[in-house]
């Protein structure tokens, strides 16, 4: 038995990666559950939009980068940041404007604005590989590591040690501040209040004189916002790859609709579940085990589910079994 | 019919000519061949779309299932793979089909409330059970010769069956899954198929026994003459010559993809054929009735879910027909090459612009966005250096433009799409 040893194990390669990653697909779904319970559609376009925040953060970086302004150890991207917010906010606004406006004024059905949506990501992808190319792009500078797996051993003088890489504190961080002054947003300012009253009973708050196209503009920055910060955190603890964000796009709706629908707190839980999931899935305990079991003993085989190139579908497996058991997720969203 | 109808056709006819004429030929009945597919996966899509409302985003993963068909019926099968694993194999499928009998028998039996949890159990004991025999079999099949085989092969038999065939596989996947998912509410249910399509990938793209997953299968035999064969035939070589053609290997490439087309162009009429039959019967007109009102109809006695299940199966059949022959036609299998946006995100622009519920509409607008996607390309090029014009030759932005150039397709097919929806919602060919 070494307990101490085995929860190192796990927690280098599962539990830290997991919630970091847990954190991107946390923000990512709070920013479809607002739109989806403001506007009432699956935006597909959601994805691209992270990842069109990304980049105009990414060229952001480089430009500070050349013009040699550095924040060390902390890597230059969270000073591009704000800028990959307002881009995404522009984007999302321009296209509120030219495209979504038009339907939300003939109160189209949602399957109209989906397929919108869908029209809205064609664009995007095109323009971002227009703009940064096809290629993955690396941006993050700066320490690499908070500590390393040496550091720790020799720390503990355990055998198995965790690292964790200084992007996945940040974007922990990040995304706790991030969360923290959304639900203070909603719970005690005025517009927020009045985002809550106009998703859950649209009549009533119209009678009550709030002003939906100013709803609708505060969701759009808000779930921009939230794009743009969760496409960068994901490209700088991985890499920035163009086409990755279409196959992000479906773990965040897992992550939404598991946690119920228009429901904030629920779309953070669910990025947490989604993401634990993914990675306990693929990983092979055999060593985790030999480590709680007798001295010299392992179990046979890997001890794993599934094979790790299933990682991603271990999601789509969770969104599709959400939606069969339980539609209304684990805090109950919008009726279907 | 309106008047419309034949003059966009005779057009589109017209355009692929002018490109026979000034691009080439190759090129002309190369766009003709990918554009009969794309029709007939429109079809598909618009039978499920137009007839019955249903949005459904996984036809990837339909069109994937076609191409594996074409692979597991044409190709050679793998004695040593049988021999060394086949029994485990049908070991496991038994217990498969033993843990679902049992959940069926169980659920029918057990209490309510427990229910659920006898269900999970039952699941997950099946799974071990299943995975002991299965794991070591697929890696003995995928041991063998992994550079050449390593998986179980196919049937051997000629590949024009894989077409009907690959129809029932997407039909059968369709049923499952229509069954499962067409409860939820329009949204859900793209989110739900979008999510099993990339399932269906993820499982052919990793199930290398199978499929050879990543490694690709190449060399699915054709329907066809080959080039190599043909210029060594007697009769093809006059035919060549008293047509005054100078090049036979050029003019056996043409000729390939001419039997490719004709084959494509019988397969389209067959289902067209179907298609408006079925369109204009009175179970058209209940599939619109359904669509258009649900509740009215469902008070008149018809059965919705079963109409709707039955309509998605329909789709998902010619989806997988589609998808079988493009795996004919490209022979081979590559599962990596099936990303959402060329195989069902396009089928839905096509689906859209020709005409939501005409099936005249669908094929044009096969014909018309598959033109576009290919001739993007050089028209992006082109746009590029007349934007570029202004820059130096060797200035990076100018490069870095031309090097995008192949990505103006996106933004093209999401303008059209746009476009559309916002201008003439019905589409080229409005529904009658």
């Amino acid at each position: 038995m070494d307990i101490a040893n085995a929860f190192a194990l796990l927690s280098n390669f599962v539990i830290v990666p997991a919630i970091a990653y847990g954190a991107q697909l946390a923000l990512g779904a709070l920013g479809v559950t607002i739109i989806f319970g403001i506007l009432r559609f699956a935006n597909f376009a959601h994805g691209e939009l992270m990842s069109f925040g990304a980049m105009a953060a990414i060229l952001a970086t480089w430009f500070l980068q050349a013009s040699g302004v550095s924040i060390d150890p902390l890597p230059t991207a969270l000073l591009a940041l704000p800028v990959g917010i307002l881009a995404a906010i522009a984007m999302a606004l321009l296209t509120d404007r030219f495209v979504f406006r038009f339907y939300r004024r003939k109160r189209s059905n949602p399957i109209v604005f989906a397929i919108v949506s869908v029209g809205v990501m064609f664009l995007l992808a095109g323009l971002i590989r227009i703009i940064i190319g096809p290629d993955d792009q690396s941006f993050s500078d700066g320490a690499r590591f908070l500590f390393t797996v040496r550091d720790f051993k020799k720390a503990t003088g355990l055998e198995q040690g965790i690292g964790v890489k200084q992007t996945q504190l940040i974007t922990v961080v990040v995304a706790l501040v991030v969360v923290a002054a959304l639900f203070w947003f909603l719970q005690k300012t005025r517009w927020g209040k009045a985002m809550r009253a106009y998703s859950d009973d649209e009549d009533l708050a119209l009678l009550s004189g709030i002003n939906p196209e100013k709803i609708v503009t505060i969701a759009w920055v808000i779930s921009a916002a939230l794009a743009a910060i969760a496409g960068t955190l994901y490209g700088l603890d991985k890499t920035y790859k163009p086409f990755i964000f279409l196959q992000i796009l479906l773990p965040i709706f897992a992550a939404t609709i598991l946690g119920g629908i228009g429901q904030p707190v629920g779309a953070v839980l669910g990025g947490f579940i989604v993401a634990f999931s993914e990675v306990t899935v693929t990983y092979a305990f055999k060593r985790f085990l030999a480590y709680l079991g007798p001295q010299d003993w392992a179990p046979e085989g890997l001890v794993q589910l599934l094979s790790t190139d299933y990682k991603f579908a271990v999601s789509f497996v969770i969104l599709v079994a959400v939606l069969l058991v339980r539609p209304t997720g684990i805090i109950r969203g919008k009726v279907i | 019919m309106t008047k419309k109808v034949p003059l966009y056709y005779g057009a589109m006819g017209l355009i692929l000519i002018a490109v026979g004429i000034f691009q080439s030929w190759t090129v002309a009945f190369g766009i003709l061949n990918l554009c009969l597919i794309s029709a007939i996966m429109a079809l598909g899509v618009n039978m499920q779309w137009g007839y019955a409302g249903l949005f459904n985003v996984g036809i990837m993963g339909f069109t994937a299932l076609g191409g594996l068909a074409a692979v597991l019926v044409s190709m050679a099968p793998v004695q040593e793979a049988w021999s060394a694993a086949g029994g485990d194999l049908f070991l496991s499928l038994l217990c498969l089909a033993g843990t679902i009998a049992a959940i069926l028998y169980a659920r029918r039996t057990v209490s309510p409330a427990l229910k659920r949890y006898v269900t999970l159990a039952l699941l997950v004991a099946g799974y071990f059970l299943i995975s002991h025999f299965f794991i070591p079999a697929t890696e003995r099949i995928e041991a063998i010769d992994p550079a050449l085989s390593g998986y179980l092969g196919g049937l051997g038999l000629p590949v024009i069956l894989a077409w009907p065939i690959g129809g029932l596989v997407a039909a059968g996947a369709g049923w499952l899954i229509g069954k499962i998912s067409l409860g939820l509410r329009a949204d859900y249910l793209a989110i739900a198929t979008l999510g099993i399509s990339e399932i269906i990938i993820a499982v052919i793209k990793y199930e290398e026994w199978l499929s050879r997953g990543v490694k690709n299968v190449t060399g699915i035999p054709r329907p066809v003459p080959y080039e190599v064969d043909l210029v060594e035939t007697d009769w093809f070589l006059s035919a060549v010559s008293s047509l005054g053609l100078s090049d036979p290997s050029a003019a056996a490439g043409v000729f390939v993809k001419i039997c490719y087309a004709l084959l494509f162009i019988a397969v389209l009429a067959v289902i067209m054929w179907l298609a408006e039959r079925a369109l204009q019967s009175p179970w058209g007109r209940m599939m619109r009735a359904i669509r258009d009102n649900r509740d009215a109809a469902a008070a008149m006695g018809k059965d919705v879910k079963a109409r709707h299940l039955q309509v998605f199966v329909l789709g998902c059949a010619v989806c997988g027909v589609a998808g079988a022959m493009l795996a004919t036609l490209d022979g081979q299998l590559t599962p990596t090459s099936y990303i959402p946006l060329r195989y069902t995100f396009l089928i839905w622009v096509m689906v859209i612009l020709g005409g939501s519920g005409n099936n005249w509409g669908a094929v044009l607008g096969g014909f018309v966005i598959w033109f576009l996607w290919i001739q993007a390309e050089p028209l992006g090029a082109w746009f590029m250096t007349v934007i570029t014009m202004p820059l130096p030759e060797e200035s990076g932005l100018a490069q870095h433009l031309m090097a995008g150039s192949v990505y103006m397709r996106y933004l093209l097919m999401g303008a059209i799409l746009l476009l559309v929806m916002r201008f003439a919602p019905k589409g080229l060919i409005p529904e009658r």
